[in-house]
């Protein structure tokens, strides 16, 4: 079974069809990168996957667990699913060190030295182990979205995902965070990214998904989908962005 | 009946009757306190039920006079067989009306922490209980803490008001001395500046802590 395992997802918000017949496969190491226009249910598809939105139809599995499920424990799924949002969402009344340290101890139960040092070391990982100290309000875009990934990171999840997490940024702050998801990505950590870096997403990813209108339009290795695509949509999306 | 001059010994009276009034408040914040905050977390947790029954007890109280709290405490639960003291029907209404308000504050406060920061704490793997301590509690307390006092500054002042169901606190002894004395400027004058040097404090205590939680996380 595949590390993430989606099959005929259906999602409405009221009479609005945001998704229609998802179906997506991730193995375990794969990057992928979701593009589309605006609107098209990228954000939503990701936060399904965390059983932040539920589903109307279909199923989402995760390492094996049913995300969906009625008596689903979102408590433990969420223990292996990471999610970094475009606003960091960072705690802004916590130190660095606690906003990372607090889901180590108070959900996985770990002793507060194991958590810093884990802090330490996911700190390390994102180039910002100066800041240990410091409050979110302190850093700069770049570093804030840096210390997102490290909480994140800290929880040690089988899979991350990430929302558009450059598009808050300064154009001259976007190159250090791709860098730590560059890492990542070398490390072999599975990610489902949603970007617009199309250079990034071309370089990193083991497959592109192009989202329409709430459905998968096409999708394939990323030299294929960029050079030539099948779909007029598809075509005309890209050379609006490039 | 025979009347007497506002003196020195009336002035101990009402210092002495205040006592009274700083009692109930006390009561009136505790148990409010308390009950205030087992009512926020009933509205706010995810069972509908519960969340029904709690807001409906806050726009009951709420909606009804503090007045008419009290005499149905005190008069209603006689009728039907409880004789309760004055202490305790005073204690009873005030603490039901201080719980409604603050549970109705405190839930203001906990839903304006915007909704990525529950997201992101729950995206993390923390329960209910969890992320409202760690994480949505202390942001709340902070905005909390001008309207949490405004409204105890309220309930001294609404102490007086037991003073219908035969408690003699500062205002009800005001009364009296008047009605001995009648001298209600002078008398009305005393109990207005200990009602203020109660509740002064109060406020500029709010104004103090409000700026020291603004350092803190600001810096
Ligand atoms: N909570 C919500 N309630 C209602 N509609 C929503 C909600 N979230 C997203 N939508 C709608 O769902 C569609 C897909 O949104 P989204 O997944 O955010 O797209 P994308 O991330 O691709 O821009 C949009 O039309 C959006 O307006
Ligand atoms: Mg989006």
């Amino acid at each position: 079974m595949s590390l993430v395992q989606i099959e005929k997802v259906y999602k409405k918000f009221g009479d609005l069809q945001v998704l229609e017949d998802i179906s997506l496969n991730v193995e375990e190491g794969q990057q992928i990168a979701i593009i589309g226009r605006s609107g098209s249910g990228k954000s939503t598809l990701l936060r399904c996957i965390n059983g932040l939105e539920p589903i109307n139809q279909g199923n989402i599995h995760v390492d094996g667990d049913l995300v969906n499920g009625q008596k689903t424990n979102l408590k433990l799924l969420r223990q292996k699913v990471g999610i970094v949002f475009q606003s960091y969402n960072l705690f802004p009344h916590l130190t660095v060190e606690r906003n990372i340290t607090l889901a180590p101890t108070v959900v996985k139960k770990f002793a507060l030295a194991d958590a810093r040092a884990l802090a330490h070391e996911v700190l390390r990982q994102v180039g910002l182990e100066d800041k240990i100290d410091s409050y979110p309000d302190q850093l700069s875009g770049g570093q804030q979205q840096r210390v997102a990934i490290a909480r994140s990171l800290a929880m040690q999840p089988k899979v991350m995902l990430f929302d558009e997490i450059t598009s808050a940024l300064d154009p001259e702050l976007i190159g250090e965070v791709l860098k730590v998801l560059e890492y990542l990505a070398q490390q072999g950590m599975t990610m489902i990214l949603v970007t617009h870096e199309m250079g990034f997403a071309q370089r990193v990813a083991d497959r592109v998904v192009f989202m329409h209108e709430g459905r998968i339009w096409e999708s394939g290795p990323p030299e294929q989908l960029f050079a030539s695509p099948e779909t007029p949509e598809l075509d005309s999306f890209i050379r609006a962005i490039l | 009946m025979l009347l007497r001059d506002f003196g020195h010994g009336d002035i101990l009276l009402l210092i002495y009757a205040t006592r009274w009034t700083i009692a109930l408040s006390l009561i009136a914040f505790a148990g409010g306190g308390l009950f205030g905050f087992a009512f926020t977390i009933l509205r706010i947790l995810p069972i509908r039920l519960l969340n029904y029954l709690s807001s409906a007890y806050i726009q009951i109280i709420q909606g009804t006079p503090l007045l008419l709290q009290l005499f149905v405490v005190f008069f209603g639960l006689a009728i039907l067989g409880w004789d309760v003291s004055a202490w305790t029907a005073a204690a009873v209404a005030l603490i039901a009306y201080t719980s409604a308000f603050l549970a109705e504050i405190w839930r203001g406060c906990i839903q304006a922490i915007p909704k990525p920061q529950w997201e992101a704490s729950s995206s993390l793997g923390l329960g209910i209980f969890q992320l409202l301590w760690y994480v949505i509690m202390p942001q709340a307390i902070k905005i909390s803490i001008p309207p949490t006092v405004g409204f105890l500054v309220q309930v001294i002042k609404g102490t007086a008001l037991t003073s219908v169901i035969g408690f003699v606190e500062l205002t009800r002894t005001a009364q009296l001395i008047n009605n001995v004395t009648l001298e209600p400027f002078a008398v009305y004058s005393v109990i207005a500046v200990i009602y203020f040097s109660l509740c002064f404090p109060l406020t500029s205590l709010s104004r103090r802590l409000e700026r020291r939680l603004n350092v803190s996380s600001a810096n």
